[in-house]
């Protein structure tokens, strides 16, 4: 019963909506004016467009766009309009509005296309704008007001002028009223309009303001052109300060990056006093931890594949630690007291983690895909934040903060500072320091590892990625101050922002290499780094 | 003065590693160039550069041995030095190719005509007559070391600290002869010599020529090496290495004594470098890679450190091992050299040569260093009880 309901129900909506489309049929004889008087009337047929658009008729976009694309035919006979399907050798003719075929109606071989010129195209493009301006597509506005601004047609005021009445979305109507300011500015406006207009497009405080003004300023009323002027310098001063800020955070991204290659190695470094050169394939191993973890989501619950960068966390960090542990019972802890000595023996194990990852998984990059959430950027007054980077200057601050709750608010770290400052003494105390370093050097391993995870995101993931961080890391230990945390994180953020201002200047790879020497100048005057340890500690 | 550094200078194992270096000088030519191919005993050109190359780093091995072995300082930059001597020489064989590049420009070199450089640089200039490249060879690399070590020795810089700033020269170095404005080739490099000297690179009596040379230049080194290590500056060297301290309260200038092998160590690397150059045909910055400055170390480490036939030793058998591997097991040369370092650090500290002379009885290495690192982060580290020496192997069979 209810289905019969529902099918009577149907059949009416067809009726009703084929009666419609009926009345509709080319819009009462608009469409058929497009033809005007014949073939080459292209005047006859840009007033025709005008005319459809001022009609408001919701089909018009299509129409329009069939037109550009020559897809409308004429039958010479009846000056109706068709639109051509089919294939070149067998055309079928329908109805444009309401798509009925109607190929029977006409004969295909007398059909004329109509035809369009420049002339005409400019106005189907202008028309087009105009409706997309009123379009309920937020992008399709935003990209016809920008197209709107770049024209600066004063035919479109009125236009936009409506456009901005009926407008709600912000970053739309900052377009429309810049290019209303832009088009009052070049018209015979008022002293006070153009005033306002300078005003609204000096709020925009961008190179394209700028742009805008410099111009407006050759062919403004002398009265106006100080106040012009004055604006575009404060834009220019501004943009400055904006540069500056960009420059600071691309310097604060990078410092992050240190920040999180070189932390784990701050404590087996700077806290054990061991030489790990395996430390950079320890964060190797963390993005290739990443790789599996993000493929075996993908493979066995592809619904949660966006979080799989979440959950590669926890899995790196207890992988590399493992492996960190085993490195130190197996290797490192023959070595104690030698430190050159550990310094090649880690090496050694580098080289064999790195061909072992070579011959598991090749020795090409291999993908780990960005989530969505991650990806994209948002603006910041005139400053552009990639998400990715944002996530990771966040990720490295939490894992700092979380390391130093470890190490001056838990059990665990504070055996590590026991014995880090006297091992007899703690060992005497009943600390089991053989435990304790494993612990630590696990610690500092599996921290490598997260940054691994956040390092796969920005990197290539390869068998090598872990030699491009070594002996920047070491930088960044070396020049905070060994066995101090905080130096670390100064160290990497001063680093990564002296990095990022001198890449203008100097070019990224020399940039690099001044930085490099820098700090080999700055180790001779301080041995020690900048947050120096003072004291009886200090003396190990 | 000079007489009585000679005589101390060749002690008896020096004077028969010199004269085995003197025959293979003369014999390795004469199986090449004399007897005739086919003869079992002939020598093929391949091999002879294979050995070139191989003395030549054996040289650079030498050189590090002198300031690790025995005055204790790790240096993981050597590369560079040797690198540096290198690029000088290549310098001058580019100039002598002259109007025979591919573009043909009589003083330009190819790699500058094609990045439309018109003229030549200002350091490039002199490079066209060999004694100007000869003193290059030597000044460059002791000058940077000469530098490094002003400011690194004089401000106390020991360790690991200094271990990881030369790695930080050697790759700043690096990157900046990566850089095409650079002037030195960019990642190509300087290559494609065509003559030396005025004899053609590519002859076998050249080739051979060069070999000899690096032989002689490999007993040069032994000789100056074995000079200072057997002078009262070599007992300051192992004093230094020893115990830096206690020689400095002592009244040794412990920083000019660094600062002196540092850059005469510098020097015998960089001729090595400017050796082996012709001999393989090709400097590109790769030679500054940090990677190659550790290998050398290890090199050292096999065949033991401070001994003079040690490293020398160490290096001809590790590459050779390194030759055999790539070619018949390429994928498992890393897997071989990285167990060779953890191995040779933990069971072998005093390398192949300690080894032998523990098996021999009566005899042992004398400036030999121990099985702890003798540095004060060692004996404090070491006194607070971490079992080091059950699980070491010291001074084996004593």
């Amino acid at each position: 019963m209810r289905k019969l309901v529902a099918f009577l129900v149907l059949v009416a909506c067809i009726a009703i909506s084929g009666v419609t489309q009926a009345d509709e049929s080319r819009l009462g004889g608009m469409i058929n004016a497009l033809q005007g008087s014949g073939e080459f009337d292209f005047a006859g047929r840009a007033a025709a467009v005008r005319a459809l658009v001022a009609s408001g008729d919701p089909h018009t976009a299509k129409i329009l766009n069939e037109l550009e694309n020559g897809q409308l035919y004429a039958d010479p006979d009846s000056n109706d309009i068709y639109l051509q399907g089919g294939t070149d050798d067998n055309p079928t003719y329908a109805d444009p509005v309401t798509g009925a075929d109607e190929t029977d109606q006409v004969d295909p071989d007398s059909m004329v296309k109509v035809k369009i010129n420049n002339d005409v195209r400019s106005v189907i493009d202008d028309a087009m704008n105009q409706l997309t301006l009123m379009s309920p597509d937020h992008d399709a506005r935003l990209k016809a007001a920008q197209a709107m601004l770049t024209q600066a047609d004063p035919r479109n005021l009125a236009l936009i002028d409506k456009a901005i009445a009926a407008e709600r979305s912000a970053d739309v109507l900052r377009a429309l009223k810049a290019a209303q300011a832009v088009i009052l500015l070049n018209t015979n406006a008022t002293y006070a309009q153009k005033d306002a207009a300078i005003a609204t497009i000096a709020a925009q405080g961008d190179q394209d303001a700028i742009g805008i003004l410099t111009e407006a300023m050759a062919n403004a009323p002398a009265e106006l052109k100080p106040d012009i002027r004055q604006h575009i310098d404060a834009i220019n001063r501004s943009l400055q300060l904006w540069g500056i800020g960009q420059n600071v955070w691309y310097g604060i991204s990078l410092g992050s990056v240190l920040l999180l290659a070189a932390i784990g190695l701050a404590i087996t470094f700077g806290v054990m006093g061991v030489i790990n050169m395996a430390h950079g394939e320890m964060v190797m191993l963390g993005a290739y931890s990443t790789y599996v973890v993000q493929n075996l989501i993908g493979s066995y619950a592809p619904g949660l594949s966006d979080y799989s960068l979440i959950a590669a966390v926890p899995v790196a960090f207890l992988f590399t630690g493992l492996v960190g542990v085993a490195i130190e019972r197996g290797l490192i802890r023959w070595l104690y007291g030698r430190p050159l000595e550990t310094l090649l023996a880690t090496w050694g194990l580098s080289l064999i983690l790195q061909q072992l990852v070579r011959t598991l998984f090749g020795a090409s990059n291999v993908l780990v895909s960005p989530p969505s959430w991650m990806s994209g950027s948002f603006e910041l007054g005139q400053m552009q934040i990639t998400w990715n980077r944002l996530v990771i200057v966040i990720f490295a601050l939490v894992i700092f903060a979380i390391l130093q709750l470890v190490l001056n608010r838990t059990p665990l770290g504070l055996q590590m500072r026991a014995v880090t400052q006297n091992r007899r003494m703690a060992s005497a105390m009943g600390i089991r320091t053989p435990f304790v370093d494993a612990m630590t050097f696990g610690l500092g391993s599996g921290i490598a590892g997260m940054a691994g995870v956040a390092l796969s995101q920005i990197d290539n993931v390869s068998p090598n990625l872990g030699q491009n961080y070594i002996i920047d890391s070491f930088m960044v230990v070396v020049f905070g101050g060994v066995g101090n945390l905080w130096g670390t994180l100064v160290g990497a953020l001063t680093l990564g922002i002296a990095n990022k201002f001198l890449e203008p200047y100097a070019g990224a790879v020399l940039g690099k290499i001044l930085i490099l020497v820098f700090i080999i100048l700055f180790i001779q005057r301080r041995p020690r780094g900048l947050f120096a340890l003072k004291g009886r500690a200090a003396e190990q | 003065m000079i007489t009585s550094f000679l005589l101390r200078a060749l002690d008896r194992k020096a004077v028969w590693l010199i004269a085995v270096l003197l025959g293979i000088a003369i014999l390795v030519p004469v199986l090449n160039l004399v007897v005739p191919a086919g003869n079992p005993l002939h020598l093929d050109v391949v091999w002879v550069s294979l050995f070139g190359k191989y003395l030549s780093w054996a040289m650079l091995a030498l050189a590090l041995d002198l300031v690790w072995g025995y005055c204790g300082i790790l240096s993981l930059g050597h590369g560079a030095f040797f690198a540096l001597g290198g690029y000088a020489m290549g310098m001058y064989l580019m100039r002598e190719i002259g109007a025979r590049g591919v573009y043909a420009n009589p003083t330009l070199p190819d790699f500058m005509v094609f990045l439309n450089w018109k003229s030549l640089p200002w350091y490039w200039e002199g490079f066209n007559m060999f004694w100007f490249a000869a003193i290059m060879v030597v000044l460059v690399p002791g000058l940077l070391a000469f530098l490094f070590g002003w400011f690194a020795f004089r401000s106390r810089v020991t360790g690991v600290y200094l271990s990881i700033i030369t790695q930080a020269m050697t790759y700043a170095l690096l990157l900046a002869f990566f850089q095409n404005d650079f002037g030195f080739g960019g990642n190509n490099g300087l290559t494609d010599f065509k003559d030396v000297l005025g004899f053609d690179i590519l002859k076998d009596a050249t080739r051979s020529g060069m070999f000899s040379a690096t032989a002689l230049f490999l007993a040069l080194a032994v000789l100056v090496c074995s000079g200072i290590v057997n002078s009262k500056l070599g007992k300051v060297m192992v004093a230094i290495r020893d115990a830096e301290g206690r020689t400095r309260f002592l009244g040794y200038r412990v920083d000019n004594v660094k600062i002196f092998v540092f850059v005469v160590s510098a020097v015998i690397a960089g001729v090595a470098g400017a050796l082996y150059v012709p001999q393989v045909g090709i400097i590109n910055p790769n030679e500054f890679s940090p990677a190659n400055s550790i290998e050398v170390v290890i090199w050292t480490a096999v065949g033991g450190r401070g001994t003079i036939i040690g490293p020398i030793l160490g290096a001809i058998l590790v590459n050779a091992g390194k030759s055999y591997f790539t070619a018949v097991l390429p994928d498992y040369w890393l897997y071989a050299l990285g167990a060779l370092f953890m191995l040779v650090t933990i069971f072998l500290p005093q390398g192949i040569i300690g080894l032998m002379s523990g098996l021999m009885p009566g005899k042992r290495v004398p400036n030999s260093p121990g099985g702890v690192e003798p540095s004060r982060d060692a004996s404090s580290e070491a006194e607070e009880g971490i079992e080091v020496d059950g699980l070491s192997p010291q001074t084996p069979a004593e």
